[in-house]
């Protein structure tokens, strides 16, 4: 286990990797249809933050995936 | 309710439609083929004198006191081993018969202790019974003769005392260690006069396999096998049928009461998940619920270094909701939250997240079930449509291949072991996957077929290859993938890869492609082929996949839907499963769906009269992420010790350090109680009135057989808690409250007290399709619709060994302990098992230089524990295993936080350790275990 990986950062990237075997662009869509339904807003928030941050390490079905959850997320608040 | 005596039916019913008509004294009487004449008699309302007998064993023809005449038949056969036959004409009370009855009885007696009146069993002894029955009216043998009246008695046994001198040779305890329990532990000794009952090769009862589970004591028709309950208290003179708090399978037992005191638990035959079976810890482990180290009033204090204060419960309830509001005020909502008990009843679980979200305004409610099973329910979920196993208990007696993955059935769920270990010798084939040679892989008259010894952590690889054996070999089946599946193509394709081969996983799981093959093979072609697991597949960093690669391959074979196949996990605690049933996820209401349906919240909504979050709230660990962050400040613990049970215990302590208030609801002051400001004194299972559901989704009535000690049931402490804090929550008794589950969960529609007092139990969904529950689920199509194929990547833990870490450690739990131990540690049991070992293989003790006894150190990358090492060849080289039952060990001070992708269940079952001797230049030391269980090594 990577010591010093922010928990969001850890959770994401592992979703990531067990959603390979799909395309990138569908897995991206699976992971952030899995964080919307699994996570509390705080998560999402600090994984926006990482995401924004440009944290080394992120996977980038990550990046995307959490680009597509807040576009969603944005679009059910406004 | 007076003592219940359940009626003795003599010999064990017999299935099949096809009947025969016979007359009993008179009375007609159809049963089905192959009853016995005696249970054919007790059905006509006929009792026939006996004592080798009884409903739950086979037949056995020794005692001779069933004898009865049958019209065109020469001599007088024991009515037990006779088949009734068509136009049979039996009459059981002759001159012929009564006089050989007595002639029995008075060969019985002239060996036997005189001392009736001040035997433990009088009133409740068959032996004296038949001899009034009988009309025994002397003993023409005298008592001077050759006899066993000085036999020693074996008191080695906690919990039941073994008076041979009593004893009348019938077997029963015998046949029930054999039948019943399937341990053979015992057996008669000797010949003719000589003959004895013996446990072991004539040991003590202590000293031999016997596992106390009771069914000798409960078989034996005199005081020769008794408990030592009853020898001191006295016999019961009233019962209540309540189910047990222990593990998954539910037991329903006859709580038998002297006044007020519980004397003893005795397995209740009408009971659907036991049907008269127990274990040593439901049977015997109880008496933690009087335990003197008990809490029975609330306590608070402002901070956890100062000392505890009691006080009368308005003014813990007035604490809690101020703190929790203050908190609330301050840092928002969100701040809040609440974890659930799988030991506690459904409807105590239902109002507890009802206070979560109702009251406290947030979905910050999770449950014990996080770290043991969610990834069950995620996974069946997605697969199947329902978070729940797919048939009951009594289905493995229809499978012809078993398998059993990560669990370990003869310790954690001993009661429905016994139930697959009858199947077993009755010739099912048995597949064990397991890093561990568990004790289903060679024990009596049972053996494995195959028992894949994989690595720790590549279930999925395994179970990818048994897919692509499936697969390749064209063992699926096609007819019922074509009609009741989707997404099978795409699976197919992932499966067959060569990657997914036995020959190129078999340097991953170390399990040897051809063995694998076959297990594969036999699993596909069984007409009937089970899946039972357990944690060593949930609690991994792939757990849920692995749910999901089970449910695949049922699937591919066509093996779900009617009775002896299906996907079934065997549940730890008592109510994991309604636990989650109930709602106690962050992001699911009662009966499995989201918070964000709009039609379910507002189900909720328009009950409740409160506006409810349609976002999911924090998981466990992910409240522990945020206490230490800042941001989460005050829990509710409901009935768990998670700062024994859950992984990376500095982490969590470190969190629970972090907030500004810890509430605990339990019997003790347990770990998590040192973090706390306010402790609630909680209710035993004796003081409860509700329901469980087990691990077959059984909904079982829990009835109190004592007033709370308390002075308050534990839902009526929820509800105050949410009362004072401004959301007024309120029921006259808990049935009120299963009736508000059953409105607002499809599944539970048809479920009330009443219906379950009516039908004993049922398992769900019981609603107007099936007003009597659903013992096997997706029997015509899945709940979902079409059964779901997922693909199923392998996906290696980030835990690896090392250099410095070299081992992998697994645990587990041991059959007289539970869980942490809390309970079970305040009982007689800790006579097996005093405290946590390591078992470590042979060749990885001997590199170590460590022998059996050794204090050693345990050192993982987040903490390190000492405790006595077991030198086992049931490891795999490599692998090392222990239990957690002990808190002074810590195990999960070395578990990691490693978790499963989708569920975040810790990786328990996979961590990287070191082992060491604790002390090299004194070995055996006495010197105490887990002095440094706090010291980080990293």
């Amino acid at each position: 286990m990577a010591a010093g990986v922010p928990s969001e950062q850890r959770m994401a990237n592992q979703i990531a990797s067990n959603l390979r075997h799909q395309p990138a662009d569908r897995a991206a869509e699976t992971l952030a249809a899995h964080i919307r339904r699994f996570w509390d807003p705080r998560m999402r928030a600090r994984l926006f933050a990482l995401v924004d941050a440009g944290a080394d390490g992120l996977d980038p079905v990550v990046v995307e995936g959490a680009r597509l959850l807040r576009k969603d997320q944005e679009e059910r608040v406004g | 309710m007076t003592l219940l005596k359940e009626p003795d039916f003599g010999t064990p019913e017999r299935p099949g439609a096809a009947t025969v008509s016979v007359e009993v004294d008179g009375l007609p009487v159809t049963v089905p083929e192959g009853t016995s004449v005696m249970r054919a008699a007790a059905l006509a309302g006929v009792d026939i004198p006996k004592l080798c007998a009884t409903d739950s064993l086979e037949p056995f023809g020794s005692c001779r006191l069933c004898v009865v005449e049958i019209d065109g038949r020469r001599g007088t056969p024991a009515s037990c081993t006779t088949p009734c036959a068509e136009g049979m004409v039996v009459r059981t009370q002759t001159p012929k018969v009564e006089k050989l009855r007595q002639g029995v009885m008075e060969l019985y007696i002239s060996d036997h202790p005189l001392d009736c009146l001040t035997c433990s069993a009088n009133g409740d002894c068959e032996l004296q019974d038949m001899a009034g029955a009988v009309g025994l009216r002397q003993v023409r043998y005298g008592y001077e003769g050759e006899n066993h009246l000085d036999a020693e008695p074996d008191k080695s046994n906690p919990y039941f005392d073994f008076s041979p001198s009593k004893c009348i040779a019938c077997s029963r305890c015998v046949r029930a260690c054999g039948e019943v329990q399937g341990t053979f532990a015992l057996t008669i000794e000797g010949r003719g006069f000589d003959s004895k009952v013996s446990a072991g090769a004539g040991e003590a009862f202590m000293d031999s396999e016997c596992v106390s589970c009771g069914a000798c004591v409960q078989a034996c028709p005199t005081a020769t096998l008794q408990e030592k309950s009853v020898v001191q208290l006295g016999m019961p003179s009233r019962s209540v049928v309540t189910t047990c708090a222990y593990c998954g399978v539910g037991c329903s037992f006859k709580a038998e009461l002297r006044g007020d005191e519980l004397v003893r638990m005795v397995p209740y035959k009408d009971g659907g998940a036991n049907e008269g079976h127990s274990c040593v810890k439901g049977r015997f482990a109880f008496g933690y619920a009087t335990h003197p180290d008990r809490k029975l009033k609330p306590m608070v204090r402002e901070k956890i270094t100062d000392p505890w204060r009691e006080v009368e419960w308005d003014e813990a309830i007035r604490t809690v909701a101020t703190r929790m509001r203050a908190i609330q005020e301050t840092y928002g909502p969100s701040s809040i939250g609440a974890i659930s008990s799988s030991r506690c009843t459904n409807e105590e679980v239902y109002v507890v997240q009802k206070m979560v979200r109702a009251a406290f305004g947030n979905n910050n409610v999770d449950t014990c079930a996080r770290v043991c099973h969610s990834p069950t329910g995620y996974g069946l979920k997605q697969t199947f449509g329902e978070s729940a196993g797919t048939q009951d208990f009594r289905s493995v007696a229809e499978a012809d291949v078993i398998m059993v993955i990560g669990a370990n059935p003869t310790d954690g769920h001993p009661v429905f072991a016994s139930r697959m270990k009858r199947r077993l010798r009755e010739g099912a084939q048995l597949i064990v996957v397991d890093p561990r040679r568990i004790d289903l892989v060679r024990s009596p008259h049972i053996e494995a077929a195959h028992h894949l010894q994989l690595k720790p952590s590549t279930n999925v690889a395994v179970i990818n290859s048994m897919a692509h054996v499936v697969v390749t070999e064209a063992l699926v089946d096609q007819g019922f993938v074509a009609d009741r599946c989707e997404g099978f193509d795409e699976w197919a394709e992932f499966v067959a890869l060569p990657e997914n081969s036995p020959e190129a996983t078999e340097p991953i799981t170390g399990v040897p492609a051809d063995q694998l093959r076959a297990a594969a093979r036999l699993y596909a072609a069984a007409p009937n082929a089970a899946i039972y697991y357990g944690l060593g597949v949930t609690e991994h960093s792939q757990g849920s996949t692995m749910v999901m690669g089970m449910a695949n391959l049922a699937m591919a074979c066509g093996n779900i839907g009617r009775e002896g196949v299906g996907v079934n996990p065997l549940r730890g605690q008592n109510n994991v499963q309604g636990s989650c049933d109930m709602g106690s996820f962050p992001h699911e209401f009662t009966g499995y769906r989201h918070v964000s349906d709009d039609a379910v919240r507002t189900v909720f909504e328009e009950l409740w009269g409160r506006e409810l979050l349609p976002e999911p709230g924090l998981r466990i660990p992910n409240m522990f992420d945020a206490a230490i962050d800042g941001s989460f400040r005050g829990l509710f613990v409901h009935g768990e010790d998670i700062a024994q049970s859950d992984p990376n215990l500095q982490h969590v302590s470190a969190a629970l350090a972090a907030m500004d208030l810890v509430v605990v609801q339990d019997l003790f002051l347990n770990e998590t109680a040192k973090f706390a400001h306010v402790f609630l004194p909680g209710a035993s299972f004796l003081e409860k009135d509700g329901t469980f559901t087990n691990a077959e989704r059984r909904v079982n009535r829990v009835r109190a057989v004592m007033k709370p000690k308390t002075g308050k049931h534990e839902w009526q402490i929820v509800c105050e808690i949410a009362t004072a804090m401004g959301y007024p929550m309120a029921y006259d008794h808990p049935s009120q409250i299963m009736d508000e589950i059953a409105r607002v969960t499809p599944t539970f529609k048809g479920i009330s007290f009443d219906v379950l007092d009516k039908l004993g139990s049922v398992q769900w969904p019981c609603n107007d399709d099936a007003p009597e529950g659903t013992p096997t689920m997706h029997v015509d199509a899945f709940t979902r619709g079409k059964g779901q194929f997922m693909v199923t990547t392998y996906v290696p833990t980030d835990e690896r060994t090392t250099s410095r870490f070299p081992l992998v450690l697994t645990t587990g739990r041991i059959l007289s302990q539970y869980n942490v131990g809390a309970q079970t540690r305040r009982t007689e049991n800790v006579a097996w098992h005093p405290e946590d070992v390591l078992e470590l293989h042979p060749l990885d003790a001997e590199n170590r230089g460590i022998r059996d006894g050794d204090l050693v150190t345990l050192a993982s990358r987040v903490g390190r524990t000492t405790l006595k090492a077991q030198v086992s060849d049931r490891m795999p080289p490599g692998v090392v295993y222990t239990t957690f039952h002990h808190p002074v060990t810590g195990a999960n001070v070395v578990t990691t936080e490693n978790s499963d992708w989708a569920t975040n269940c810790p990786e328990y079952k996979v961590t990287a350790v070191q082992v060491g001797l604790a002390h090299p230049l004194a070995r055996h030391s006495s010197e105490s275990v887990g002095a440094d269980r706090l010291a980080a090594v990293d």
